[in-house]
């Protein structure tokens, strides 16, 4: 049996990252990951770990080192936020496009400028086409659990992607809670070890990675890379399956609260989605047929298996921590109607950005945004969709 | 075309996982030759065989043989007249010139 404790969502993640005991963790610390790495450090130093830690000059370096590291034949493992994921970009299409199973801990923060250390999700957001695996936790326990799975379905021979384990900045890796921790034994044969597929260390067999590849072969490989992501899905589902029977916990690909019957529903990512349970829970006391998607797997996108829960809603309303300068709508929200447009599914959808920087949320705004969807409900499609809540008119 | 590379209408179901070519050492397959605008020219007398452009080359466009440089350039496939050779050699026995100038096919 596992045991209870209380931590934080930080620690959560490097106790995972303890009972994994990977080869390599070649980190850069940045607010606010650094707990992540600076506890896992402490398990290098105490030997509780046989890690490999080597400490970069910086995060371009780190994934770099990362990428090369899992491509001789080793697990590796990595934590960051922000500007730190932002100064990766390079080698993150890099490490998706070896198919290298590298598992990145994301603690979401915001993007400079100016510069904010608190949470919000544009720096996940902004490397949604790396290639990454991208799943989002709603609290420590899941911060945890995700990060155990992570590994599992990066190394998965039919997956060979890297995956990002997302927990909100401050909001959940600062934020201390009960976490149900299992035992090192059981969470080492739930993982297993680790069989490279082609480790450039394996000298016997030499192939060429990562040359030079112009107009003539480059479509060719990014096709068969794109081919890759809907065995991903599946293999998600099937890990998270795996990961339920053993320990009683299963998440799939989202979850579905109360959106059978529900006439209003809202879809959220990460730790929003735990304040939003409360207010359906809320709203259904007193009659109103609310609901909430939460959504746990952004990359790759389940396009079909959102469509097929929200179809029966009347409205929706998508929340997006994030905004993408330019673009008529939010990331998730753009993702969201088009997987409902592209399904038949037509229904009014209004988006919702908030919490940039960090600005609170409270279960009186979620409510009246419930409140607001009743309106769309029977207005119809807005022409203007995006509205930004909590922000000072 | 060697046989160990994908064949030049391979479909992208036919790639191997990660982009990868799935046999080692074959970037001398791969010419890059015609990304040259200077083509580097050795005077022969006055070359004192001290063997700095080989070992400066960042390709493996000069060859030695018996430990002389086996003229400059020795392999035009490769070559990609970056200057390296004519700016390390010690007695500037090395002309860059504007590719334009020559006639032959590389």
């Amino acid at each position: 049996m596992g045991q209870v404790m209380p931590l934080e969502g930080n620690n959560a993640v490097a106790e995972a990252m303890r009972q994994i005991n990977p080869d390599v963790v070649a980190a850069y610390p940045i607010t606010p990951s650094t707990e992540i790495v600076q506890t896992f450090a402490k398990f290098v130093s105490d030997g509780k770990v046989h890690t490999n830690f080597v400490a970069v000059e910086s995060e371009h370096s780190a994934m770099s080192a990362c990428t090369a590291a899992a491509a001789a034949g080793g697990r590796v493992m990595n934590a960051t936020s922000a500007n730190g994921l932002a100064l990766m970009w390079e080698i993150l299409y890099i490490t998706a496009s070896l198919r290298q199973p590298v598992v990145l801990t994301v603690v979401n923060r915001a993007l400079s400028g100016n510069i904010n250390i608190h949470c919000d999700h544009s720096d996940g957001m902004g490397a949604r086409d790396s290639g990454w695996i991208q799943i989002y936790g709603e609290n420590a326990q899941e911060g945890y659990d995700n990060c155990i799975q992570a590994i599992a379905i990066a190394e998965r021979e039919d997956v060979r992607l890297p995956v990002m384990n997302c927990i909100d900045g401050f909001l959940v890796s600062h934020a201390y809670e009960m976490v149900e921790v299992e035992e090192d034994q059981a969470i080492q044969d739930w993982v297993g070890p680790y069989k490279p597929v082609r480790p450039l260390l394996d000298i016997e067999n030499p192939y060429t990675m990562g040359p030079l590849d112009l107009w003539d072969y480059y479509f060719e490989h990014k096709r068969s890379q794109i081919s890759a992501y809907p065995g991903a899905l599946d293999a998600i589902a099937e890990e998270s399956k795996r990961f339920g029977d053993a320990f009683g916990r299963e998440y799939g690909l989202m979850e579905c609260v109360e959106l059978e019957d529900a006439d209003v529903a809202v879809v959220a990512l990460g730790s929003t989605a735990g304040m939003c349970k409360d207010v359906v829970a809320d709203l259904r006391s007193k009659g109103v047929k609310a609901g909430l998607l939460k959504l746990r797997v952004f990359r790759p996108f389940p396009a079909t298996q959102i469509a097929q829960a929200l179809k029966n809603c009347k409205a929706v309303a998508v929340f997006d921590r994030a905004a993408s300068f330019g673009a008529a709508s939010g990331p998730l929200y753009s993702e969201v109607v088009a997987g409902l447009y592209s399904h038949g599914v037509q229904i009014p959808c209004v988006d919702v950005i908030y919490g940039l920087g960090g600005r609170e949320i409270r279960p009186e705004q979620i409510a009246a945004i419930f409140s607001d969807l009743e309106g769309v409900k029977s207005s119809g499609q807005p022409k203007d969709p995006v509205s930004y809540v909590g922000v000072r008119e | 075309m060697s046989d160990r590379v994908y064949a030049k209408d391979a479909g992208w179901k036919d790639m191997a996982p990660g982009g990868i070519i799935p046999q080692a050492g074959n970037a001398e397959e791969y010419h890059t030759g015609g990304w040259r605008t200077f083509r580097p020219v050795r005077d022969d007398d006055k070359c004192i065989n001290c063997l700095q452009c080989w070992i400066y080359c960042p390709d493996n466009a000069i060859k030695v043989i018996d430990q002389k440089v086996a003229g400059i350039p020795y392999d035009l496939d490769h070559c990609k007249g970056c200057g390296v050779c004519a700016d390390i050699c010690p007695v500037k026995c090395i002309e860059m010139k504007v590719e334009a100038e020559f006639e032959d096919e590389h």
